[in-house]
């Protein structure tokens, strides 16, 4: 018998989910493809550090473990569909690959803003690709910087502006406040009072109308008829999954890839999404499917995805139990540091310090129904340890109503 | 069990705090203190928090 399950992306999900298969106890092949020429690598850096110059390329590689030596890479090849019913997907080179297991794992692309003017000079953050490009713009003297998107990849995008030496920076968006959704009022206030007190300009209130320029972008004109003057324009406005390759088998696809509690897609028991791509309800909150392009994602979906899919190709049932990550997620912004645990936006509404205060080492605590669903720590380590303090409180779950 | 921190690679970032309290831990400056042979029952959380590490400088060792 020689079964194999193919994971489709190579990004962090599916190198964790190839260590994970093999930590359950699949012990025949996988075959990892992915459309980037390269081993599975770290982003995070590419919109801090790296692009900032204070660590190379070459620091984001990740070591897989000893136990995927025996791993097919299939790199620098798309999958371009998949055919669930008869279990084969196709690559982009035309070959088919008999796929008894198959993991989702390809991941979001950066969603590009459509209106009218020049493409050159706009750029996205997603790829080492990227980050190389982007660099290069940066790094020239004088530039004129526009973030569109103030959301974290933005408000880092334009702290390392700065860093690099940039003339003037100014992060565009339609919202009031940077990074309002994710925190709430209370802490995107303070956020946005530290981004302008390090130089950081704000045209918040509203969206992009055009981009100024014949060949190259000069400018950006917003929806009121304010202009900014730019000679690089970065675009940090949310994330398309990466899901086409699936269309035609009847998945739920609103969204990237609609997830059970045990993270099969589709009611298929062979079919399983992890990463930024998947959409799964989270038992320890409301149970309402979501996707969360957290760094800690990968490793949480795939411990659990590998578990419910070894089990169903050794001809098991799976662990019935439910799905129920404590998401995490961290940001660097200037000299600051931000530190998230739980889901602080289910509690943007109520939103409380718990220590310390909002112009130096602060901990917010979030809130709904009383219970307390969130808690983002921002400054130091004093910071951290303050928070971990209510760690208990975070992972106490609701009692299951009958 | 055994836990080693390559001390090189941390960043006293404190994720692995909060993922295992009873086995790592920040001192008064910040810098990060754990525990490097702790009982089998922190093994989940001492696996979250190598997990969770944004440095992967926390490894397992048996
Ligand atoms: C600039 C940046 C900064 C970030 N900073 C933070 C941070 O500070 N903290 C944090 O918690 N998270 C951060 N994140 C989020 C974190 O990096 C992601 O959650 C994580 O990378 C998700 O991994 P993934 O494997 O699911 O997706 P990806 O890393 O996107 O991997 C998917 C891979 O699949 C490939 N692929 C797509 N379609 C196909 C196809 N049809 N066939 C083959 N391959 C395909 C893609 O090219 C990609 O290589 C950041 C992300 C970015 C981009
Ligand atoms: S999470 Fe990693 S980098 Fe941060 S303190 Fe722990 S070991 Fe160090």
């Amino acid at each position: 018998m020689s079964s194999r399950v193919v994971v489709a992306g190579a990004g962090l999900a599916g190198l964790r989910a190839a260590e994970q298969l093999r930590a359950a106890g699949w012990a025949g092949a996988i075959t990892v493809v992915g459309d980037e020429p390269l081993m599975p690598y770290n982003r995070p850096p590419l919109s801090k550090e790296v692009l900032a110059g204070s660590a190379p390329f070459e620091s984001l590689a990740f070591r897989p473990r000893a136990s995927c030596a025996d791993v097919e890479w299939r790199l620098g090849a798309a999958v371009a569909s998949a055919r669930l019913d008869r279990r084969v997907v196709r690559l982009d080179t035309g070959e088919e690959l008999a796929a008894d297991g198959l993991v989702v794992a390809t991941g979001v692309r950066p969603r590009r803003l459509r209106c009218p003017g020049p493409l050159a000079g706009r750029h996205v953050v997603r790829t080492m690709a990227d980050a190389r490009t982007l660099r290069a713009r940066l790094t020239r003297p004088g530039a004129r910087v526009v973030v569109v998107g103030a959301g974290f990849i933005g408000c880092e995008v334009a702290a390392t502006a700065l860093k690099l030496g940039a003339a003037e920076v100014t992060v565009a968006d339609p919202e009031p406040l940077p990074m309002l959704r994710p925190l709430g009022a209370l802490l995107a206030h303070a956020l946005f009072r530290r981004h302008r007190e390090r130089g950081v300009r704000f045209a918040l209130g509203a969206g992009v109308a055009a981009f100024d320029g014949e060949d190259r972008v000069t400018g950006v004109v917003l929806e009121d008829g304010r202009r900014l003057g730019a000679d690089v324009v970065v675009e940090a406005v949310g994330s398309v999954p990466n899901t086409e390759w699936l269309d035609g088998n009847g998945l739920d696809l609103t969204d990237g890839v609609l997830t059970d509690e045990l993270l099969r897609a589709g009611g298929l028991p062979h079919v399983v999404a992890v990463g930024d791509v998947a959409r799964f309800p989270n038992a320890r909150y409301d149970g309402v499917p979501r996707r969360v392009e957290h760094w800690s994602m990968p490793a949480d979906t795939a411990k659990r995805a590998a578990r419910t899919l070894a089990a169903h190709l050794a001809g098991a049932e799976p662990d019935p139990e439910p799905f129920a990550p404590l998401p995490t997620f961290w940001s660097d912004q200037h000299d600051f540091r931000l530190q998230s645990f739980g889901t602080p936006a289910l509690g943007a509404e109520d939103a409380r310090v718990l220590h310390g205060d909002l112009a130096g080492d602060v901990v917010v605590g979030y809130h709904a129904a009383g219970r307390l669903v969130g808690i983002v720590a921002l400054g130091g380590p004093a910071a951290v340890a303050a928070a971990a303090r209510h760690r208990a409180a975070l992972l106490r779950r609701p009692a299951l109503t009958p | 069990m055994k836990v080693v921190v390559d001390m090189d690679k941390c960043q006293d970032h404190g994720q692995c705090v909060f993922a295992a309290p009873d086995v790592f831990r920040l001192d008064d400056a910040g810098h990060l203190t754990y525990v490097a042979e702790p009982g089998e029952a922190s093994r989940a959380d001492v696996e979250e928090a190598a997990d969770v590490c944004p440095l992967q400088a926390i490894r397992i060792e048996d």
